[in-house]
Parts: C-alpha cells; sequence; structure tokens
C-alpha cells in the first residue's frame, strides 16, 4: 500500500542556518502550503539554497525548528529535489529513470520509464549514457527523476540558470505542466523574468532574513517594502 | 552492465576454485618432503614418472631444508620424509614422529672452491687438513646456516677439523641460511670455499671460476633415509600410498631407477637399500 | 633452454606454470576484491569512533610483507593449526586465499579513497533520491568503477609480482604449485640465471597483457555504457 499522507503545509517556525561560524538564515518563519508555485527570489548569497535544502531535510537547522504535516518519514518519500548541477549516474538515461524508481520503492516498469521519458521530451535518448547529454538534457533528466518519485512536493534550486533560452522554456513548460497536475512547485530563481511567468507566490530573501513574502500579482505590482522596491527595480544593494 | 552478467562472471570465476577443493583427500597423491638439493639434482624428475606409471600415485615433492623437511612431517603436512641426516632421522622416529626408517641410497658431498685456492688445498682427498687449512689462512668460506642435511654435514667435518667458526663466527666464515644453488652463487660472486653435494654441483650451470679442490674422503659421503609420517599422530597422513612409495624405493626396481639416473653421463646417487 | 626456445616451442610445462600463476592471482583479486571494495565504500561512508584508527590499519596493511603473510597461512593451514582439517596446505586454493589477504588491504584503502572523493559529489542528489545503506554502496561503486579498475590492477600486480607467500604456502610443487615467480626463485638458486631473466620477462608481459586488456575494457565500457 503506497503511503499518500502530503507533507504539506511544510512549517518553519523561527529557524536558523550558520555554516560553521557564517549565519546564513536567521529567524525564518514561513508557511509552504499546497497551490501554485512559490518562488524564492533574492540576490546571491541569500540563503535561497539554503531554505530549500532545509525545507527538503538535506540540513538541519541550527536553530528553530520544521514542521510538516505528515510525519517526518513520510515527509521524505513526498518530496523531490531538482540540483542546479544535477549528478548523472554513469548509465543510460532510461537507467538513471530506473534507479530513483527503485530507489522509491517503486517497480522500475519499462512502461513507466517510457512515459517519464516523454514527459521531459527525452523519449528519444533512453539509452544514451546520461553523462554524454547536453546540459538542458540532464537538467530535464534530472526533473525525470524527481517526479519518478511521484512527489507532492518539487523544490528546484535555479533550474535554469545555466541553460540557454529554449532550453529554459522547455523546463519551464515542464514545470508548469507539473504544477497543474497538482504538485506543489518550491522553486529558487534570480530570474525576474520567471518568477513572473511562473510565481503564484513569492518569497523574498535577503540579509538572511524573509523581506516579502505573499501573492505574485501583489508583489510584482504593487510591493510593500522598500527592499522590494528597490529588488525589482534591480537596484538592491547589500 | 547488467547486473545479472556481473554476478554470472564473478560465479565462473569463483566455480574454478571449486572443483579443486573437496577431493584432496581421495585423490591418488602423496606430499612428500625432501630436501632442496635432492630436488635440484633432477632426480624426481627421473624417478617419479615411472613411479607413477607404475602404481598411479602422483607425488608431490616440496623442497626445503633437512630442518624444515622434518618439521614439515613433524607438523603432519607431508605423509613422507626423504632427507640426508641419519641422527635427526632416527630422532625424529624415536620421538615417535615417523614409523620407520628405510635407508635408500648415498651420494657424496664435494668441497668447491676458486681456482686461486687462497689455501693451497686442491686435489687433496683429506677433507678436515683442508677445512684446517682454510681457517689458518682465513680464506673466504661460504656455509649454508639453514639446518639442511648439508649443513649438518659440514658442521660435522667442522667439529672432527676441532674448530667452531658456527659458534666463533670469524669474518671469513659467511653463514647465508639458504640452499644449495644460492650458497654456490654465493662462493662464486665471493671468490669462497663451499661444501656441495655432488649433484646439485653437477648440475650447476653457474660455475664460473669453481671447481671441486677436495673429493672422496670417506667422511665426505651422504646417506639417504625415507619415513613414513606417523598416522598414530596425525591421522590424515595417507599411510598406504606413503607406504606403497617407500616400498617401491627399496625395491629392486626402484633401486635401479635411482642407480639409472645420471647427469653428463655421471652416476649421482648409490642405491644402499639395507644398508646405511 | 632459452625461455624464448620454451615459448616458441610451446612448452607444456611453461604454459602450465604461466595458466597457473594467472588462476591464482586473478582468483586472489576476485575473493580480495569482494571483501576490500565493500569495506572501502563503508569505511568512506560510515562515522564510528576509530574510524580514524582503522584508517591508518588498513593503509598501513598495504605494506604487509608477503612473507609474512605467507607464514602466518601456513601456520593457520598447517595439519598442526587451527584450520588444519580443511587440509589445503600446498595446494592453489592455500596460495589464493594468502595472497587475497595480501592485496585486500591495498584494495581496500585505495576504493575508501575513490568512494570518499565521490561521495562529496554525490551527497546531495542520493540523500535527496532516499538512497541509503546497501543501494548505496552500491551505487556509488558502480559509478566508480573506471577509477576502480585502477585499483584492481594495483592489487593484481602487487599478487603476481609476490614470491615469498606463494612459496612457503604452496610449497613450489613442480606441476602442482609452482608459479611463475617461485620458477624464477628456484631457477635463481640452480645457477640458470639466463633463463631465470627470461622467465622474468615473460612474466612481466603477462602483467602487462592483463592491464592492457583491462584498460582496453575499461575503455569500451566508457564509450559504450558510459
Amino acid at each position: 500500500m503506497r503511503d499518500r499522507s502530503n507533507p504539506l503545509p511544510i512549517e518553519f517556525q523561527d529557524v536558523a542556518y550558520a555554516a560553521g561560524n557564517t549565519p546564513i538564515l536567521n529567524a525564518i518563519s514561513l508557511a509552504i502550503s499546497a497551490g501554485p508555485p512559490t518562488l524564492l527570489l533574492g540576490p546571491n548569497g541569500s540563503g535561497k539554497t539554503t531554505l530549500l535544502k532545509l525545507a527538503m531535510g538535506l540540513l538541519t537547522p541550527v536553530a528553530g525548528r520544521i514542521l510538516y504535516a505528515s510525519d517526518a518519514e513520510v515527509a521524505r518519500r513526498r518530496c523531490a529535489f531538482v540540483f542546479q548541477k544535477p549528478v548523472m549516474l554513469r548509465r543510460s538515461a532510461a537507467r538513471n529513470i530506473a534507479f530513483a524508481l527503485k530507489a522509491a520503492a517503486r517497480a522500475p516498469e519499462a512502461a513507466t520509464i517510457e512515459r517519464l521519458l516523454q514527459a521531459v521530451g527525452l523519449g528519444g535518448v533512453a539509452e544514451r549514457p546520461a553523462r554524454r547529454l547536453s546540459g538542458g538534457e540532464q537538467q530535464r533528466l534530472a526533473l525525470a527523476r524527481a517526479l519518478a518519485r511521484d512527489p507532492a512536493v518539487l523544490f528546484l534550486d535555479e533550474p535554469t540558470a545555466s541553460l540557454d533560452p529554449a532550453a529554459t522554456k522547455s523546463v519551464e513548460d515542464i514545470i508548469v505542466r507539473t504544477a497543474a497536475r497538482g504538485v506543489k512547485i518550491v522553486m529558487a530563481t534570480h530570474d525576474l523574468g520567471q518568477a513572473r511567468r511562473l510565481a503564484g507566490n513569492v518569497v523574498l530573501l535577503a540579509n538572511g532574513g524573509i523581506v516579502e513574502q505573499g501573492a505574485a500579482t501583489t508583489f510584482f505590482q504593487a510591493p510593500a517594502t522598500a527592499m522590494a522596491k528597490q529588488f525589482l527595480a534591480g537596484e538592491l544593494i547589500l | 552492465m547488467r547486473l545479472r552478467l556481473r554476478q554470472l562472471i564473478v560465479l565462473l570465476l569463483f566455480s574454478q576454485l571449486a572443483p579443486a577443493l573437496p577431493a584432496a583427500a581421495e585423490e591418488k597423491a602423496i606430499v612428500v618432503a625432501s630436501t632442496t638439493s635432492t630436488q635440484d639434482s633432477g632426480l624426481f624428475n627421473f624417478i617419479l614418472p615411472m613411479f607413477k606409471a607404475k602404481t598411479g600415485i602422483d607425488v608431490r615433492v616440496i623442497a626445503q631444508g633437512t630442518g624444515q623437511a622434518l618439521d614439515t612431517g613433524r607438523r603432519g603436512d607431508a605423509d613422507v620424509v626423504f632427507v640426508h641426516a641419519k641422527p635427526q632421522e632416527e630422532k625424529f622416529v624415536a620421538d615417535g614422529f615417523g614409523v620407520k626408517r628405510f635407508a635408500v641410497m648415498y651420494n657424496d658431498f664435494v668441497l668447491i672452491g676458486p681456482k686461486s685456492d687462497p689455501a693451497k688445498i686442491k686435489g687433496g682427498n683429506d677433507v678436515v687438513a683442508a677445512l684446517q687449512a682454510i681457517s689458518k689462512t682465513e680464506a673466504p668460506f661460504v656455509s649454508r646456516g639453514d639446518k639442511s642435511g648439508t649443513h649438518a654435514a659440514e658442521l660435522a667435518l667442522w667439529k672432527e677439523a676441532n674448530l667452531d667458526p658456527a659458534n666463533t663466527k670469524p669474518a671469513w666464515y659467511r653463514e647465508i641460511g639458504q640452499g644449495m644453488g644460492a650458497a654456490l652463487n654465493t662462493a662464486g660472486a665471493m671468490g669462497a670455499y663451499v661444501l656441495s653435494d655432488r649433484g646439485t654441483w653437477i648440475s650447476f650451470k653457474n660455475k664460473g671460476e669453481l671447481a671441486i679442490v677436495v673429493e672422496g674422503d670417506r667422511r665426505l659421503f651422504n646417506q639417504y633415509g625415507v619415513i613414513l609420517v606417523n598416522p598414530a599422530k596425525h591421522p590424515s597422513v595417507k599411510k598406504d600410498l606413503g607406504q606403497a612409495f617407500i616400498d617401491w624405493l627399496v625395491s629392486g626396481e626402484g633401486q635401479e631407477a635411482i642407480r639409472a639416473y645420471k647427469i653428463d653421463g655421471q652416476q649421482l646417487f648409490f642405491p644402499n637399500a639395507g644398508e646405511g | 633452454m632459452t625461455a624464448l626456445e620454451l615459448i616458441w616451442s610451446g612448452d607444456a610445462r611453461l604454459f602450465q606454470i604461466v595458466g597457473l600463476s594467472l588462476f591464482v592471482t586473478l582468483s586472489a583479486t576476485v575473493l580480495a576484491a569482494g571483501v576490500g571494495m565493500p569495506l572501502g565504500a563503508l569505511l568512506a561512508l560510515s562515522r564510528f569512533p576509530g574510524r580514524h584508527a582503522l584508517i591508518v590499519l588498513v593503509n598501513g596493511a598495504m605494506g604487509l610483507p608477503p612473507v609474512v603473510v605467507g607464514l602466518v597461512v601456513f601456520l593457520l593451514l598447517s595439519r598442526s593449526g587451527p584450520l588444519g582439517e580443511l587440509g589445503i596446505l600446498f595446494t592453489p586454493q592455500a596460495m589464493i586465499i594468502a595472497q587475497a589477504i595480501l592485496i585486500a588491504p591495498i584494495i581496500a584503502a585505495l576504493t575508501r579513497q575513490v568512494i570518499e572523493d565521490l561521495w562529496a559529489e554525490y551527497r546531495d542528489e542520493l540523500t535527496a533520491m532516499d538512497v541509503a545503506g546497501a543501494r548505496r554502496v552500491v551505487a556509488l561503486l558502480w559509478d566508480a568503477r573506471f577509477s576502480l579498475i585502477t585499483t584492481l590492477l594495483a592489487g593484481f600486480g602487487r599478487a603476481a609480482a609476490e614470491v615469498g607467500a606463494v612459496m612457503i604456502v604452496g610449497g613450489n610443487i613442480d606441476g602442482f604449485t609452482r608459479v611463475m615467480t617461485t620458477t624464477i626463485a628456484l631457477e635463481t638458486s640452480k645457477g640458470n640465471l639466463p633463463l631465470a631473466i627470461g622467465l622474468g620477462l615473460v612474466l612481466i608481459a603477462v602483467i602487462l597483457a592483463v592491464n592492457t586488456l583491462a584498460w582496453a575494457a575499461r575503455g569500451w565500457s566508457e564509450r559504450h555504457v558510459g
């Protein structure tokens, strides 16, 4: 019997994180709820990646707690992560997906693998060594691997940062389709245009804290804080 | 590579181990602990195929120094011991490790030295006098120093000469702790004297500047004995197969085979079952 | 007879000796890899008290003297020893065991280093995919397979070159436990130096051949399976 409990909403209560002696996030309080994609914005070093990894359970907070609606173990299984520079296993694209399926306790059936590859537009390269795919193709394969887990929440860390416009569009299309199927998207990006296209909610991070958060339309049209206004104008200097 | 293919390859490799593992006990084979000088003489390569043809028994020879060979017998790691050190062999039987000692054959030792002959002993037939001359002139001498039969014979000769270089350790006496071939190599390289069995000397291919300086002295005769390891001490000993080997060695057939072995037309071993 | 003449005439004994050498050393390498690779990977991935001491021990064991390993295995397998019942002293099986013990530390130590380096790269991805335990070890070992081939070749080379262990536990029995290295030692002690050198060159050529094959296999695999 597959467990269908949903980890959402994920609540951050006064969460802080430091790497050694360097503080990265201070007293973050945030709720990630079901609904349209939540995009994390902010200058480099503002803690976007750290926040995503904390939510995924890859890092442990130094202070505060993170609560999931289901228990923590179930939460891990229903979440998936796409890294900015994904690591391809040294095997074919299809076998990468098979590996992800097995790790998620799902049967690595040929039909499932085929479907996942088609969903990200990689149907034609199933047998090619994954390390020999182009940057965009690898990013899409990483997405397929994440989707193989049948996640309730999909975390993405600047997935199109190193891709050209065409590849960026393919990846964005897949994300939109995935969101439409009911998967919660939580994504970090430094591309304001991308944020405008995809966001349902926005969280703006700066100096280790949340500057502003709320509905995307509100944020882009009528930002509440001065920092947000500066950020949108491209003038945020820290 | 599919998981199954990998497993198959590993299985194939390990299957090589399997067939050789079990039937060791049922194999028609015995382990004989003998000495390096006997092995190096080539005698076994000559007579063992004859024994196998007659009985179908595989004889596996471990060639070690006499001390080590007797130790191998004591531990029960060999079925038969075939060495040339009568006092040690008799003790082996007396201590209960061997069933009975049978004399098989003898060969002789020769004193080898450099052509330059610093001790001026060449052509003599008195080995004790020769050793005294070597000691007096402090000419270099290589000893095997490895508790072998040859080593034991060498020490016995020094004793007869009223000398004890193994314990006084003068600079000209070089103990190398290795087999006959190595000792000859070293003697050749150092221009030293060395006691060797005739068999190893004849087949030694690196003679260089070395030659026989003293031979024929009765005290240089080297008696071989064969003993079955006592199955009462080690039940794993293959006593029937081992005894078959011993019986063959002392039989007319075995003795004739030993007599027939020649190197460069020279007979090396003189069968004397029932005598030594 | 020189070594070249032996090869040219297809001398049966020479080929038997080469065949036995390869059988013993390749089997030992497979056995040592079966133990050493998972051990190395576990050392790389786990944290426990005494881990650093164990790593130093394994690294140090790379320098185990072959003759000492041979002596210890001899005492264990002797009829008078604890494992005498097995009756495998002076057989190729004993030689395989001794060589496997000799090279397992090399394979473990080098595997540990390779996996530790790889883990730094794979940690986030594998943790995000919920990969742990045996699955994690197997995944890392498989992905590191090209680097690990060099590790296997290092172990193979060390075993193929040693004489101390196989001499003591094998007994250098003609036609049964005589391998290339013990033959060379024997011919040297008999004064057959040209033959000994020739056989030495044959041994080196065989080792090079194995390395060439392994490298070619690696190249083919990289091109086709990636």
